[in-house]
């Protein structure tokens, strides 16, 4: 196996003309390769790529590799320990000590009372969107304020601080900006928070960051807590919503499968969340020599997991590039696995499942309003995929 | 013959909520803390399907299953 093992150089991957939801064209080559490939970061050091399902998830679940930021190596400069509150770059018990005390506000249950809250947000949008007729950016329209609307009264950020807000969370995940504006909508992002943590503190509202205030939690930790729920709640559903509306309107067959049926709600969003995989991937480093679908991979050494390309993997999910709405998707990688596992997860199926729907049910007739090849996809060096914009278009009389 | 059995570890338990999502007739999970609570010890046939599902995507292996069908390992 040693000598067939084949190599990627991480940097740029492409998808392929016509098809903006598959996995790029390197990273399913690899695959077809076997599950673990060697791996040239962008530091010129060596690691390892896993593209099939079974490796990524047991590495997922495996304690000894680290998902501590000061541990990646693949730049050739030290990179910095995760700011404080930034947990999804720390291991147990730092991890634990943040997510704790937010796991009960993220339950199933929980989630689920906010069904009736995502109806009326989403029905809002709606009707804004047939107010001001065809056409329509969904993105804008749609897909960003939901989920945005519904996180920041989760967490008591105030409705009008919501804009500013957005555009910097846009500038972090976007992957088209220069370290400049990183750096700039990261300082406005920590002064805002730093505002808002100081303030719930001040006078605690019904509202998980006033919560916890209540906890041993540093106003520091308390900001970088905020950070992550904020990003972690605003961009991704946000692309899952206008991403899943451009892939089921190029799927008109499962479309028309899944209106025909309300009841295939539930699957439509797991295979979704499946066929698209907006996180695309993540890292871990090994802390020992760990052996790995056969290969040791060495202590040190940074693994990327490719979620998307393992939930594709024709291994684990028979056809995995076409969209089936009737697939038993669960299982799938898209919220990650392990410890680190989306903790929004609950609350992310909440508003696909009320949002998508209820579009489609508003306009029947929706459909693109410019041709497929030319919806503004997000760059590959975007952490979370999706769309800068989707134009689309309805018949007034219909709708 | 013994019975199918689902056994839960609250200590490895990290709230997603996987289990209360794939098998709610079977699993919960606290209200306070997020864990996982056995509503059911004893998962009817009906049940045992969604039971698997969950066992299988729990992502902190926190469920494991005891008796016919299940994975014997504990």
């Amino acid at each position: 196996m040693g000598e067939s093992l084949h190599t990627v150089t991480m940097l740029p991957t492409t998808r392929r003309p016509g098809c903006p939801f598959d996995p790029p064209e390197e990273l399913l080559e690899a695959r077809r390769h076997g599950p673990i490939s060697r791996l040239i970061h962008p530091g010129g050091m060596p690691g390892w790529l896993i593209t099939g399902y079974d490796l990524v998830r047991s590495v997922l679940a495996d304690s000894r590799f680290s998902a501590r930021k000061e541990l990646l190596n693949v730049v050739d400069y030290q990179l910095p320990p995760a700011p404080p509150g930034e947990f999804l770059l720390m291991d147990e018990p730092q991890h634990g000590r943040y997510r704790k005390p937010l796991v009960g506000r993220f339950t199933v249950r929980r989630m689920r009372l906010l069904t009736e809250r995502v109806e009326r947000v989403t029905a809002e949008c709606l009707d804004a969107m047939e107010e001001a007729g065809p056409p329509a950016d969904l993105v804008t329209a749609f897909a960003k304020p939901i989920p945005a609307v519904i996180i920041c009264e989760l967490l008591g950020v105030p409705y009008a601080d919501r804009g500013s807000f957005q555009e910097q969370i846009d500038t972090f995940m976007g992957g088209e900006s220069n370290e400049e504006e990183l750096i700039a909508a990261y300082t406005a992002t920590q002064d805002y928070l730093a505002e808002l943590v100081a303030a719930k503190r001040a006078h605690p509202t019904d509202d998980v960051l006033s919560e916890l205030t209540d906890s041993d939690l540093t106003d520091e930790e308390l900001k970088g807590v905020a950070l992550v729920l904020l990003a972690g709640g605003i961009d991704t559903t946000a692309n899952m919503l206008s991403l899943g509306t451009f892939a089921l309107l190029q799927n008109p067959s499962q479309l028309a499968a899944l209106r025909a049926d309300p009841a295939l709600a539930d699957r439509t969003v797991e295979e979704l969340l499946r066929y698209l995989s907006v996180a695309k991937s993540f890292m871990r480093t090994a802390l020992e020599d760990v052996e790995v679908g056969g290969q040791i991979i060495e202590a040190g050494t940074t693994v990327v997991l490719s979620y998307h390309t393992a939930n594709h993997d024709p291994g684990r999910f028979a056809d995995p590039h076409v969209l089936d709405v009737r697939r038993q998707s669960v299982g799938h990688l898209a919220f990650g696995h392990g410890i680190h596992q989306c903790l929004g997860q609950q609350l992310a199926r909440v508003e696909l499942r009320v949002a998508l729907p209820a579009l489609f049910r508003r306009f029947p007739t929706l459909r693109l309003a410019v041709p497929a090849e030319e919806v503004d996809l997000r760059p590959e060096t975007a952490d979370i995929y999706g769309v800068r914009s989707l134009p689309v278009a309805w018949d007034r009389e219909r709708s | 013959m013994t019975a199918f059995r689902p056994r839960i570890d609250r200590e490895r338990c990290i709230g997603a909520g996987m289990c209360a999502l794939t098998a709610p007739d079977v699993f919960d999970q606290d209200p306070d803390d997020g864990r996982v609570v056995l509503l059911d010890a004893e998962p009817s046939a009906a049940h045992r399907t969604a039971t698997r599902l969950a066992a299988g995507a729990c992502p902190s292996g926190a469920i494991t299953l005891d008796g016919p069908e299940g994975n014997k390992d504990s």
